[in-house]
C-alpha cells in the first residue's frame, strides 16, 4: 500500500491543476472612499472577471482619465493558450506517475515551478504595459506617475489603493508543486534503505 | 344639541390658553426633555444605517418623502402626483402619461396616506400606495426603485380620502369618497344633494405578482363623507371599515351643519360577500371614464389607458354587504387593533372614544339587532357593538396606532398630545405633548397585525417656534418618541416636507436588500434607446428631429449637432450607458421650456426642446458625475427655417457613425 503513496500524490498534484478552471488565480482590488465595497478584478487562467458583469467597464471608465488602455480580455492571447498548457501539464503529471522513477517527479515539480515563474513574469509585463502605456491625450496627467498595480501587496495609485494577491487558483498551483515534490522525496527516502540492504 | 358647538369653542379656547401659558413659562418646550440620553437613542453613527424606513406623505406637495428612523435623516423625496423638474417627472416624455386623468394632464395633487403592501397582515416591503385626494387617484410606488410605478384614477368620487388602506394580503386597496358627488356625475342643483349625491366605496384589486391595480367594484352608498378606513385583520379579515361624518347630508356650512347628529357611522363592508355578489353577476356595469397609467421599468416609459365602465354594487340588492356602526361625534380615523377585534372610532369632536367589538358586531348582525335602515344598509344598535369607551383621553381624537403589546396610542388634535391607553381596560396609561396640534401618528407596522412597537412618530399641523424661523411659511414638524418602555419619551424633532398626513414605517431589512443599484442596459427596451456610441444618430422626419444620444463619463455622444431649424421639435433621447452604482448623468439645454433630465445608469429619458431663435446653444450634464463633469457639455446649432445646413453630428472631431 505504502509504495503507492508517491503515485497517489502525483495524481492529486496533477488533478489540482484543473482547479485553476474553477477559481481565479489572482485578485486585484481597488479601494477608494467613494467605492465602499471596493472594485475587484479576478484573473483566471482563461478569463478576467469582476464583482459584477459591469466591473471591467467601470474600471475602464476610471482608467481612461489617466489614459490607460481599455482592458479587453479578447486582446490578451495568454487567456486562450494558457488553458492548453495547464491541461497538458495535468496529463503529463498523470503520465509520469506511472513511471517508478521518482526523478521524473522532481522534474515535474521543477517544470511547474518554471511555468509559475514565467506566468508571473508575463503577468508583470501586462501590468507594466497597462500601467505605463498611457495615451498622451489623457485628461489627467501626473508627471512621473505610472499606474502599474503591484504584483504582490498594495500600492497607492492616485486616489486608489491597489491591492494584489494570489487567489484560490494559485493556492492549488502551489499544492500541485508541493505534492509532486513530496512524491519525489518520499520515493527517494524509500529507495535509500533498500540500497543499504 | 346646538349647544355643543359653543362648549367646544370654549374648550378650545381653554386649551389654547393653557398651551400659551406653558410656552411662555418654559422655553423651549421639549428641549429639556432631550438631554444626552435622548441624543444617544437617535444617534446613528455616520455611515451606519437606520433601523427603519419612515415613508411620509407630502400632503399638498403631492410627493412622498422617505426618512431614516430614528435619525430623522431625509433619504429621498419621491414625486407621485406632482411634477418635479429635478427628476423631470411629468416633464420628460416618459413620465408625462403618469399624470394623465380623465380631466387631462394634472400636474399636482394632495397626497395623504401612504400604505405599505402587506403579506399575512404585516408590511412586506414590496410597494407603498398613496391616495391623491383632489382628483381622486391611487398611486403605487415600487420599493425596489422608490419610483412611482402606477396611478389609477377613481371614478364617481370626490376627495379620495379614505384611501388607500390595504387588506391583509394586499388583495385590495380601497378608495372611499370624502366629498360625495352626483353618481354618475351630472348637472344638478347643489340643493338636490340628498337626492342626487352619493358616495362610492371603491375596491381596487392588486395583482399579487406585479402590483398592477384594477378597479374591481364600487359600492353605491348614501352621500355621507367617507373619511378614513382600515381593513379587518386576523378574525376580521374579509371586512373593511370606513369612518363617516356628515350623516346629516348637508351641502353647505358643513362645519356647523355636518356636526349636528350625535352619532355618525363606521361603515363595515364585507368584501368577501362583495366577491360572491360579483361572481353571481349582481352588479351594474355603469358607463364612466377614468384613466389608468402604468410605468414600465423595461421601456422606462409610462402608458396611459382610458377605461369606460365600472362595476357597481347596490347595498339594497346585496344584503349582508354593508352595515353601519353608530359612532359618536364625527369620527375621523377608524383603526383596527392587531388582533382584529377592536375597531376604534376616533370621534374628533369629543373627549371620549368609542371602541367597537368585532365579535359583538357579528353577533348583532346574527341577531338582527338593527336600529334602522338607511338606503338598504342596516344600522346596528350602538350598545350592541360597543366594546368600551376610552374616557377623557384628551380632546379631539384623530388617529390611533398600536404597539402589538396590547396598547393603543391616539393623537388628540385639540389638546395637542398623544395618549397611550390599554386595549380592553380602556385606561389611560400615559400622555405626551406634541408641538403642535398633532394629526396622524405612525408606529412602524402600527396599523398592521405586526407592529414594531419601538418608535412612534407624531406628525403635526403647526410648527411656529420649533425651528429657526423661515418667514411666514414653515415646514411642518414631526416628533419621534421612544415607546419601548412604560412611558413615552420624546427623543427627536424633525421638519418634514409639505404637509405630512399619514406615514408608514417598516424595518429596513425588509426593503434595503431589494433596492436596485442600476438599471441593466441589456434589459432597456425603450423604443429610442441606443446601447453604444456607435448607434448614436440624429434623424429628421418633417420638423421632428430625434437625437439618439448617450452619456458616459464624461461626454455626450454626439456633442456637436448641426442642421436644426427654427420651429423644429427636437427630441433628445438620452441613454445613460453607465452601469455603475450612483452615476446618473443630467441633461439640460439652453431655452428648454420644461426641465432637466436626470438619467439613472442604464435608463433612457427624453426631453422635448423647441428652439425659437437661430444661434448655437450649449447643453451640459447637470449632475456632478465625475472629475471631468465640467467638461461634459456640447453645442447644438439652430439655423433659419429655410437654411440648408445639413444634419450633422459628431463627438471628438469625428462623425460618430
Ligand atoms: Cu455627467
Amino acid at each position: 500500500m505504502k509504495s503507492y503513496l508517491p503515485r497517489i500524490l502525483m495524481w492529486i498534484a496533477s488533478l489540482s491543476l484543473l482547479v485553476l478552471f474553477l477559481f481565479p488565480i489572482w485578485k486585484i482590488t481597488l479601494k477608494a472612499p467613494q467605492y465602499p465595497d471596493g472594485i475587484s478584478m479576478y484573473i483566471w487562467i482563461n478569463q478576467i472577471t469582476g464583482d459584477s458583469e459591469y466591473t471591467l467597464q467601470n474600471i475602464n471608465i476610471l482608467n481612461h482619465y489617466v489614459g490607460m488602455k481599455y482592458i479587453e480580455p479578447d486582446s490578451i492571447p495568454e487567456l486562450t493558450y494558457f488553458p492548453y498548457i495547464i491541461i497538458g501539464l495535468c496529463l503529463l503529471g498523470l503520465a509520469l506517475s506511472f513511471f517508478k522513477n521518482n526523478r521524473f517527479y522532481l522534474v515535474y515539480s521543477l517544470i511547474l515551478i518554471m511555468v509559475c515563474v514565467l506566468g508571473l513574469y508575463d503577468f508583470y509585463l501586462w501590468e507594466y504595459d497597462y500601467g505605463h502605456d498611457l495615451s498622451d491625450k489623457a485628461p489627467i496627467k501626473v508627471p512621473g506617475m505610472a499606474y502599474q498595480p503591484p504584483l504582490f501587496g498594495s500600492k497607492m495609485l492616485l486616489n486608489f489603493e491597489a491591492i494584489s494577491y494570489p487567489h484560490t487558483g494559485a493556492l492549488f498551483m502551489g499544492i500541485s508543486i508541493v505534492l509532486s515534490f513530496l512524491s519525489f522525496f518520499i520515493g527517494k527516502k524509500r529507495k535509500a534503505p533498500k540500497a543499504f540492504a | 344639541m346646538n349647544k355643543r358647538i359653543p362648549i367646544i369653542s370654549i374648550l378650545v379656547a381653554i386649551v389654547g390658553l393653557v398651551l400659551y401659558n406653558c410656552s411662555s413659562n418654559q422655553t423651549p418646550q421639549g428641549g429639556a426633555l432631550g438631554g444626552d440620553d435622548a441624543a444617544s437613542s437617535v444617534y446613528v453613527k455616520p455611515g451606519d444605517h437606520d433601523e427603519f424606513y419612515g415613508i411620509v406623505s407630502g400632503g399638498f406637495s403631492g410627493q412622498l418623502s422617505v426618512y431614516g428612523i430614528p435619525s430623522g435623516r431625509l433619504l429621498k423625496v419621491i414625486p407621485v402626483f406632482s411634477v418635479d423638474a429635478e427628476k423631470a417627472y411629468g416633464f420628460n416624455e416618459e413620465t408625462k402619461p403618469m399624470l394623465e386623468t380623465s380631466h387631462g394632464f394634472i400636474p399636482w395633487d394632495d397626497a395623504h396616506h401612504p400604505e405599505l403592501s402587506q403579506t399575512d397582515g404585516g408590511p412586506d416591503g414590496r410597494w407603498v400606495f398613496i391616495n391623491g385626494n383632489n382628483t381622486p387617484r391611487v398611486a403605487r410606488i415600487d420599493l425596489s426603485t422608490f419610483e412611482t410605478a402606477e396611478i389609477i384614477e377613481i371614478p364617481n368620487s370626490g376627495g379620495n380620502h379614505s384611501s388607500p388602506f390595504t387588506t391583509e394580503n394586499t388583495e385590495y386597496v380601497v378608495a372611499g369618497t370624502r366629498f360625495s358627488v352626483p353618481f354618475p356625475q351630472q348637472d344638478v342643483p347643489i340643493e338636490s344633494y340628498k337626492e342626487n349625491f352619493k358616495g362610492a366605496l371603491t375596491f381596487i384589486k392588486v395583482d399579487p405578482e406585479h402590483g398592477h391595480m384594477e378597479v374591481a367594484f364600487q359600492i353605491y352608498v348614501p352621500g355621507f363623507d367617507y373619511d378614513l378606513a382600515h381593513a379587518g385583520k386576523g378574525k376580521s379579515h374579509g371586512w373593511m371599515f370606513f369612518s363617516t361624518y356628515n350623516a346629516e347630508q348637508s351641502h353647505t356650512l358643513k362645519e356647523v351643519n355636518a356636526s349636528q347628529f350625535d352619532k355618525d357611522f363606521i361603515a363595515a363592508v364585507n368584501w368577501k360577500k362583495a366577491e360572491e355578489y360579483l361572481a353571481q353577476g349582481k352588479f351594474k356595469e355603469m358607463p364612466t371614464e377614468y384613466v389608468h397609467n402604468v410605468y414600465d421599468e423595461k421601456t422606462h416609459s409610462a402608458t396611459s389607458e382610458k377605461i369606460k365602465t365600472v362595476k357597481v354594487l347596490h347595498p339594497d340588492e346585496c344584503p349582508g354587504l354593508i352595515y353601519y356602526l353608530p359612532t359618536p361625534k364625527s369620527p375621523h380615523g377608524v383603526d383596527v387593533d392587531p388582533t382584529g377585534e377592536y375597531i376604534v372610532g376616533n370621534g374628533k369632536l369629543s373627549a371620549d372614544m368609542s371602541v367597537h367589538s368585532f365579535d359583538k358586531m357579528i353577533k348583532a348582525i346574527e341577531n338582527e339587532a338593527f336600529e334602522k335602515e338607511i338606503d338598504g344598509i342596516p344600522v346596528l344598535k350602538y350598545e350592541e357593538v360597543l366594546a368600551g369607551i376610552v374616557k377623557e383621553g384628551g380632546l379631539g381624537p384623530l388617529h390611533t396606532e398600536f404597539d402589538g403589546k396590547g396598547n393603543a396610542y391616539t393623537t388628540f388634535f385639540i389638546s395637542s398630545e398623544v395618549v397611550k391607553w390599554k386595549l380592553g381596560t380602556w385606561e389611560v396609561l400615559d400622555r405626551v405633548p406634541c408641538y403642535y396640534s398633532v394629526g396622524h401618528l405612525m408606529i412602524p407596522g402600527g396599523d398592521s397585525r405586526k407592529p414594531w412597537g419601538k418608535y412612534m412618530v407624531a406628525m403635526n399641523k403647526i410648527t411656529k417656534d420649533r425651528y429657526l424661523p423661515t418667514g411666514p411659511e414653515m415646514n411642518h414638524s414631526a416628533q419621534l418618541y421612544d415607546i419601548s418602555g412604560d412611558k413615552m419619551k420624546l427623543i427627536l424633532d424633525f421638519p418634514t416636507i409639505g404637509e405630512p398626513h399619514y406615514a408608514q414605517g417598516i424595518h429596513a431589512d425588509l426593503v434595503k436588500s431589494k433596492s436596485k443599484k442600476i438599471y441593466k442596459l441589456d434589459e432597456n427596451e425603450h423604443p429610442h434607446a441606443v446601447k453604444s456610441e456607435k448607434e448614436t444618430k440624429v434623424v429628421r422626419d418633417g420638423n421632428v428631429v430625434r437625437v439618439y444620444a448617450t452619456t458616459i463619463r464624461s461626454h455626450f455622444a454626439p456633442d456637436n449637432i448641426e442642421g436644426i431649424k427654427e420651429g423644429d421639435k427636437v427630441y433628445f433621447h438620452i441613454t445613460n450607458l453607465e452601469q455603475d452604482w450612483d452615476v446618473p448623468h443630467g441633461f439640460s439645454v439652453l431655452g428648454a421650456n420644461n426641465s432637466e433630465l436626470l438619467i439613472m445608469p442604464g435608463q433612457t429619458e427624453t426631453l422635448l426642446w423647441e428652439p425659437k431663435k437661430q444661434g448655437v446653444y450649449p447643453f451640459y450634464c447637470t449632475d456632478f458625475c465625475s472629475a471631468l463633469h465640467q467638461e461634459m457639455q456640447g453645442y447644438i446649432r439652430v439655423s433659419g427655417k429655410d437654411s440648408n445646413v445639413p444634419l450633422k453630428w459628431s463627438v471628438g472631431e469625428q462623425p460618430v457613425q
